[in-house]
């Protein structure tokens, strides 16, 4: 089933994934990264097509797409 | 199951020193993928400007050279004509092409030099603290315009794209944005043809990419991307000002 995998080490909790998301399937969290930022989570991979939006709108090039065929 | 988006090639596995939702980010992945895509990497000399890109050397798997403020277009030039087999492009901010470096870019882009150049213009000085720069919005405060840039003395935020499309020696001049998924992808498709136009021999290539500072316009990167697509783009229109190739 098509996900994302979000990089928690990169990630600096900027929040444009989320509202790249058609789905809304990005969240904020609540947990710290190693260097203090609130990391964003995936929620359902159920409802996720794989479109990619959230990773092109991710300045810092922490999320990996993974789409089924 | 087949991974349909990962970190670019041409990009280095290392976390960034920019600011949560800067768009700096966005920019070097977009350059990279281009990188990628015509398989340019191994034969790429980068010129970084002064700015919060000066550190493309850290974050670019490619060649680099560190240029004075300004002077990337210049050093590019050198670059480009001593080893007319390699793909050079510089990175630059907007207090650094287009104040700075106003004179070499202009005559770099007139003299038709095969470079491509690119642009981020999030209206302000970036790195020094959020000064106002030559592309600062009317009315935008920075550290330098604390009461809002004023027109009348400080005159208009000046577009570059349309700027250098005036010259004959330009290939192709264009503007996109980053704000949104649907302009990251008009971004990414004329960020290949800035490379293209190189790769091809079709002659100087200048791609502006209009960007955000959250930090310094204080605000958060949401209320950044949204302040870019409702401010910035009516003044700045994104589009393509000149392709002489039709590439």
């Amino acid at each position: 089933m098509s996900h994302i995998v979000i990089d928690e080490t990169r990630c600096k909790g900027c929040g444009l994934c989320t509202i790249a998301c058609p789905r809304k399937l990005v969240a904020m969290s609540d947990t710290p990264n190693s260097m203090g930022y609130t990391v964003a989570v995936f929620c359902d991979a159920e409802k996720c097509t794989g479109c990619a939006l959230c990773a092109e709108m991710c300045p810092d090039v922490a999320i990996a797409v993974f789409k089924d065929k | 199951m087949k991974q349909v988006f990962q970190k670019p090639e041409s990009l280095k596995d290392v976390q960034t020193h920019f600011c949560p939702g800067c768009s700096h980010g966005s920019v070097h992945r977009l350059a990279a993928e281009a990188m990628d895509e015509f398989g340019i990497r191994a034969e790429t000399i980068g010129v970084a400007s002064v700015g919060c890109s000066v550190f493309l050397y850290s974050y670019f798997d490619v060649d680099v050279i560190e240029a004075p403020h300004g002077r990337a277009p210049a050093v590019a030039t050198g670059a480009k004509r001593a080893r007319p087999d390699r793909i050079v492009f510089t990175y630059q901010g907007d207090g650094d092409l287009a104040a700075i470096g106003t004179a070499e870019i202009i005559h770099a882009a007139n003299r038709g030099e095969d470079i491509t150049v690119i642009f981020v213009n999030n209206t302000t000085y970036g790195m020094t603290g959020g000064q106002m720069a030559p592309t600062t919005m009317v009315g935008q405060k920075t550290s330098t315009s604390p009461y809002g840039r004023d027109q009348n003395k400080d005159g208009y935020p000046i577009r570059m794209a349309e700027l250098l499309a005036q010259l004959e020696g330009v290939g192709f001049s264009a503007r996109v944005a980053v704000n949104s998924p649907k302009n990251v992808m008009q971004a990414k498709k004329l960020m290949k043809t800035a490379f293209q136009y190189q790769v091809e021999k079709k002659g100087f290539s200048f791609i502006e990419v209009l960007a955000v500072c959250p930090t310094n316009w204080g605000m958060s990167p949401l209320a950044a991307n949204e302040h870019l697509g409702n401010e910035m783009i009516p003044y700045f229109p994104l589009g393509v000002y000149r392709n002489t190739s039709n590439l």
